[in-house]
């Protein structure tokens, strides 16, 4: 809501600066968005009348004027201005003027012609961003007279962001109310008294849907004339306003509107068919409106009709048939009162918002119609003339708003807002919000406004008393209330160890967009993989939600790539969404890529490339600190290198994978230095075990090596799995301590060299014992991989 | 007695001797050469006893104690000299290890967390040594919560305020974090103290827009609590947060999940209220909406509104980090470019 301080000030004038009024109405909920200057900054502007305007004698396009500004002499001003003529009334910048951006007016000669002021546009003077011409005043307008005085230049527009439940502000009368509430002043409220009628003639109207327009009026207004110019102080209010200039009857409705908070709407009587109908839409019906689009029509919608079909979309916008043109002479004037549930979305299923559905939506005073149509009526006859016919009235009285009552007690304010407000200020404070207050038992009946549509229940009665009473001036209290338990848990990690962890071992975290590039999805997950697609995506790469959070991390690498950064380590902790709608199970992912060298570039070590067991160090970290039984199976993922992929399996379940990229990914994605990824599932990782304690044995613990020669196709995991079965309080832990390939192995085989520590809790071992171990796991080796003991 | 005097010449040459040798030794090696060569048991003074074969019984005892004496000073010398070779090997060893303390250490590099998450888990923490817990909910949400359940119903204009990402009319991308407010609360009964952070969903982007962007929202539930303790807990928290004294005002609003409404602004931290870019010359900067839980609210998850009374808070994420760090641009959070990303390391 934008509306001129001058404007609000017609209505109520309280004894504040613009700095302290802007203050009063943040404070009390009506955020002030802006302040702004109403014209450009300019001094010594007059209203002038040019007496003559004569060819230039060097110049086709300049005329030289004789301008009287009320000095005893004319003034001779140079003028390049097309609708420059004589008797046109204009602002003139006299020598010794300054014009916005500092412009200073003095004596010229233009083509040899001497010139003693300047003729000023609206746009010269800061009032408008384009203008045609001189601007042309009014044939009253005084002469001498300071421009800035003249149109009250000295104002400020205030814009005001009302929130969607104030929709009694959307009016200067209503600003106007809260204000003086606010600062305990009396309003000057503008005349609504009724026109008296000067002939008879009327229009049929029928309201069908009574309970979405409970109460209509119409009046029909013969002889106008529509060519009639408006008037400047309108046409200012309304652009100071934000509204332009449509021609004076249009004009006049959207003054009432920003005025009064009613909206209206003029229709051509001369093109009404037999009669006004407010009804419902019926199947198949279309509206051309005046923005020019055509709506195939909902049943759902609320219409102005007349014998021959829609007129209108009731509350939102009028039709382009019935609109008045500057060809109208008979007006037919509609002010009604539709329910805020009848209009509110319709505009927006059209995609439509105008300053009339936005009112509606939020509701507009019933009781304003009559009220507005007057004052509509009064300003038409003085702008357009006419005559006036008698208001036509069609109210519902049983779909009118029921009046609201209210108990509010004494004790719930103090429970809710933390502090007593005392009875006197409680009835002061809601009477002067126009409420009626009677005392009861326990607090106070209270009867609301109409046009208050936000208040219904007592807590909407605490917080106006709050608001009023000053949201600041509140004190700060800590709550009592009960303990509450807090965790601590050790069965589940902290996220926030996980992530330091990361960060530890060099990993930056990113935060990528839930949402991805389909196709740079299916590039890395596989062709057959259907992700849940957004209805109104903001973009076609942005359209499907992620399975995985590699594809928000591959487009982190090459963008840093792009960027000169040659080592990249990102993670990255967010939610994936699989399944199908309406089902969808949202999991949290851990997932992270190393790419570049091992360390970062420096003095003391070489440069390294990174391998598979870089990445495989960092998720087994990650996995130490929960602890259970992890293990790794060579399995194949769609964006993984086939040979240096692995699932990761915690307690036999699968809960995530680690690899290379993808060779035909690092092409595609145009990346040349190897990528390594992993995902976990982050619910997975965080299971934790409580430690266990085992005591600590006093005695000697004893290491055996043990090399073997296996086929190629025997990997780690299979060899430390068939020693699992051995059966052996004493053998603590084994270690792969080298794996070798080459000379002295024959082709197609490997070495593989294991230490075994053996260890009793209660005794020092023997050699037969150690011995007869030794043989059990070279029996295991040989019979379960085939293994074949090096000497 | 001449023959005695003779004898014990012969043993102080021997002495002469070895001093001169140990002094010569310029190594731990030769050194023990020497100290074979005269205190070894073939070495020089040995020797010299067992040729005294013809010494008096009188004489014996006087010879000896000079032997013992020139021992001593022999095995004394070489001590002596010894630990001068050895500090010399220490300085010399010490010497050529020296290394250039100004270079670098050998690095792994250092990672860092997302301003974002330092910025959550700093809320987080806040929060939690008040007793609020941490709740999640579904970023995948469904009108119900999202909405209607939070006293949005359909046609309400707050629904077209929230620029709605949709999967169909039904489901959609969270718009807030309002909605982990009524999942909670539909399955935990009163008292509660809740933090909910997480990522929501604005179907807008423009230079301060960003379509995903983080939300933390709280809620506290008791029989006892207050518009006053709203602010108190808020107004400390913004202190706390910005560590520094800060002037936070509260201002009337409208959320249709709360009522009473507010909103809070701080003393621009940027410009310390003097008014400049950032705060749009007011002096003022908007942090978080807040209020008291709306009874309809409570109607819909089934808590008594005449027992319980309920505050809500929600503060967006990417805001206060802008304001904390310094951070001009909201896009930059999502770039995740590494040279943002290492200034939060």
């Amino acid at each position: 809501m934008k509306f001129s301080e001058k404007w609000l000030r017609e209505w109520v004038n309280p004894a504040l600066d613009t700095d302290a009024l802007v203050e009063k109405l943040t404070q009390a909920g009506l955020e002030v968005d802006s302040v702004t200057a109403v014209a450009g900054d300019f001094s010594q502007v007059k209203v002038g009348i040019v007496r003559s305007a004569v060819p230039h004698p060097d110049a086709d396009k300049l005329r030289v004027c004789e301008v009287d500004v009320g000095d005893s002499e004319l003034l001779n001003i140079v003028c390049g201005a097309a609708n420059v003529r004589p008797e046109l009334k204009v602002p003139v910048a006299v020598v010794g003027a300054t014009l916005p951006g500092d412009f200073k007016i003095k004596k010229a000669k233009l083509r040899g012609v001497e010139s003693f002021g300047m003729l000023c546009s609206a746009k010269e003077l800061g009032l408008a961003e384009s203008a045609d011409g001189l601007l042309e005043l009014p044939l009253d307008a005084p002469v001498g007279t300071d421009l800035r005085q003249y149109l009250q230049l000295d104002d400020v527009s205030i814009e005001v962001d009302l929130t969607p439940n104030r929709s009694d502000c959307l009016g200067v009368a209503g600003i106007a109310r809260e204000v003086g509430v606010l600062t305990r002043t009396d309003l000057t409220p503008a005349d609504t008294s009724p026109v008296v009628a000067s002939h008879q003639q009327q229009f049929p109207v029928t309201v069908q849907a009574t309970s979405a327009c409970p109460r209509y009026i119409g009046r029909v207004i013969t002889g106008i004339n529509s060519a009639a110019e408006t008037p400047l102080w309108m046409q200012e209010k309304l652009r100071r306003s934000g509204l332009r200039s449509l021609g004076p009857v249009v004009d006049v409705t959207n003054y009432v509107m920003l005025e009064l908070g009613q909206p209206m709407h003029a229709f051509d009587l001369d093109k009404l068919d037999s009669n006004i109908e407010v009804r419902w839409a019926r199947d198949n019906e279309q509206l051309l409106l005046l923005d020019g689009q055509t709506l195939q029509l909902n049943t759902d919608s609320l219409l102005i009709a007349d014998a021959k079909g829609p007129l209108a979309l009731a509350g939102v916008m009028g039709g382009q048939a019935s609109s008045v043109q500057d060809t109208t002479t008979n007006l037919f004037l509609e002010s009604a009162f539709f329910v805020p549930e009848a209009i509110a979305g319709k505009a927006r299923s059209y995609g439509l918002h105008t300053d009339s559905s936005h009112r509606f939506e939020r509701g507009v005073d019933p009781a304003l119609p009559i009220q507005a149509m007057e004052r509509a009526t009064a300003l038409l006859l003085t702008i357009v003339g006419g005559q006036a016919g008698p208001v036509i009235e069609k109210s519902s009285e049983v779909d009118l708003p029921a009046q609201r009552e209210i108990l509010l007690r004494a004790q719930r304010i103090k429970r809710v807002l933390g502090i007593e407000i005392d009875a006197a200020t409680v009835i002061e404070q809601l009477s002067r919000l126009g409420m009626q207050v009677t005392e009861t038992d326990a607090g106070w009946r209270v009867c609301v406004p109409e046009f208050r549509f936000d208040l219904s229940i007592e807590v909407d009665l605490i917080e106006e008393l709050g608001r009023l009473y000053g949201y600041d001036k509140l004190p700060q209290t800590r709550p009592s209330g009960k303990v509450m338990t807090t965790e601590i848990s050790e069965s589940r990690l902290l996220t926030e160890r996980l992530q330091q962890l990361l960060v530890d071992r060099g990993y930056h975290e990113a935060i990528t967009y839930s949402f991805v590039d389909p196709a740079i999805q299916k590039q890395l997950l596989g062709d057959e993989v259907e992700a849940i697609a957004l209805a109104n995506p903001i973009s076609a790469d942005l359209s499907v939600m992620r399975l995985s959070l590699w594809p928000g991390l591959m487009q982190a690498l090459t963008y840093n790539l792009n960027r000169q950064q040659d080592r990249v380590r990102l993670f990255e902790l967010g939610r994936v969404f699989n399944g199908s709608l309406p089902d969808v199970d949202q999991p949290l992912f851990i997932a992270g890529l190393i790419s570049g060298q091992r360390f970062p570039e420096q003095w003391a070590s070489q440069d390294q490339k990174l391998d598979f067991f870089d990445i495989k160090a960092d998720v087994e970290a990650i996995l130490a600190m929960g602890g259970g039984d992890i293990t790794f199976v060579a399995e194949q993922h769609a964006a993984l290198h086939p040979g240096q992929s692995a699932r990761v399996y915690k307690n036999d379940q699968a809960i995530g994978w680690l690899g290379a990229l993808h060779p035909r990914l690092n092409k595609s994605f145009g990346v040349q230095t190897k990528v390594y990824l992993f995902e976990l599932s982050l619910e997975q990782t965080l299971l934790a075990q409580v430690p266990s304690f085992k005591p600590l044995s006093r005695f000697p613990s004893i290491r055996r090596d043990l090399a073997i020669v296996v086929d190629n196709q025997i990997n780690a995991g299979e060899i430390q799995d068939c020693l699992k079965l051995i059966d052996s309080d004493i053998l603590k832990s084994i270690q792969v301590f080298d794996v070798y390939t080459g000379d002295g192995v024959e082709l197609g085989k490997k070495s593989i060299a294991l230490a075994f520590h053996i260890q009793h809790g209660e005794r020092t071992l023997t050699d037969e014992e150690v011995d007869t171990l030794m043989q059990q796991v070279t029996e295991t080796l040989e019979r379960s991989v085939a293994a074949v003991v090096r000497s | 007695m001449a023959e005695l005097g003779l004898q014990l010449q012969a043993l102080n040459e021997i002495v002469a001797a070895a001093k001169q040798e140990i002094a010569a030794a310029d190594s731990p090696q030769s050194l023990d050469v020497v100290r074979v060569e005269y205190l070894g048991k073939k070495g020089k003074i040995t020797a010299y006893l067992k040729q005294l074969a013809g010494v008096s019984d009188e004489q014996r005892p006087v010879i000896g104690k000079e032997v013992n004496i020139a021992k001593q000073t022999v095995s004394g010398l070489i001590e002596a000299r010894g630990k001068l070779l050895a500090d010399a090997a220490l300085a010399t060893a010490l010497a050529a290890e020296t290394v250039d303390v100004t270079l670098p250490g050998r690095s792994s590099g250092l990672g860092g967390l997302h301003p974002v998450t330092r910025t959550l888990q700093r809320i987080d923490r806040y929060f939690r040594h008040l007793g609020f817990q941490i709740a999640e909910g579904p970023e995948i949400e469904d009108a119900t919560h999202n909405f209607t359940a939070l006293n949005i119903p359909e046609s309400h204009p707050a629904r077209a305020m929230h620029d709605t990402f949709y999967f169909n009319p039904e489901i959609l991308l969270r718009t807030h974090t309002s909605p982990v407010q009524i999942r909670v609360m539909e399955n935990q009964p009163p008292p509660l103290r809740i933090i909910a952070p997480g990522r929501v969903y604005r179907c807008d982007s423009d230079l301060t827009h960003t379509p995903m962007f983080h939300q933390v929202e709280g809620l506290m539930v008791d029989e006892n609590v207050s518009f006053t303790d709203l602010k108190g807990i808020l107004g400390d928290f913004l202190q706390a947060f910005f560590e520094r004294p800060l002037n936070v005002r509260f201002r009337p609003s409208y959320f249709p999940f709360t009522e009473p409404s507010a909103e809070a602004d701080i003393e621009c931290v940027m410009c310390n209220g003097e008014g400049c870019r950032v705060c749009s010359h007011t002096g003022w900067l908007e942090v978080l909406g807040c209020g008291m839980v709306h009874p309809k609210v409570f109607e819909h998850v089934g808590i008594d509104s005449e027992q319980y009374l309920g505050l809500a808070f929600g503060m967006g994420v990417e805001r206060l980090a802008m304001l904390r760090y310094g951070v001009n641009d909201l896009r930059l959070f999502f770039e995740n470019d590494l040279r943002f990303l290492g200034q939060f390391a």
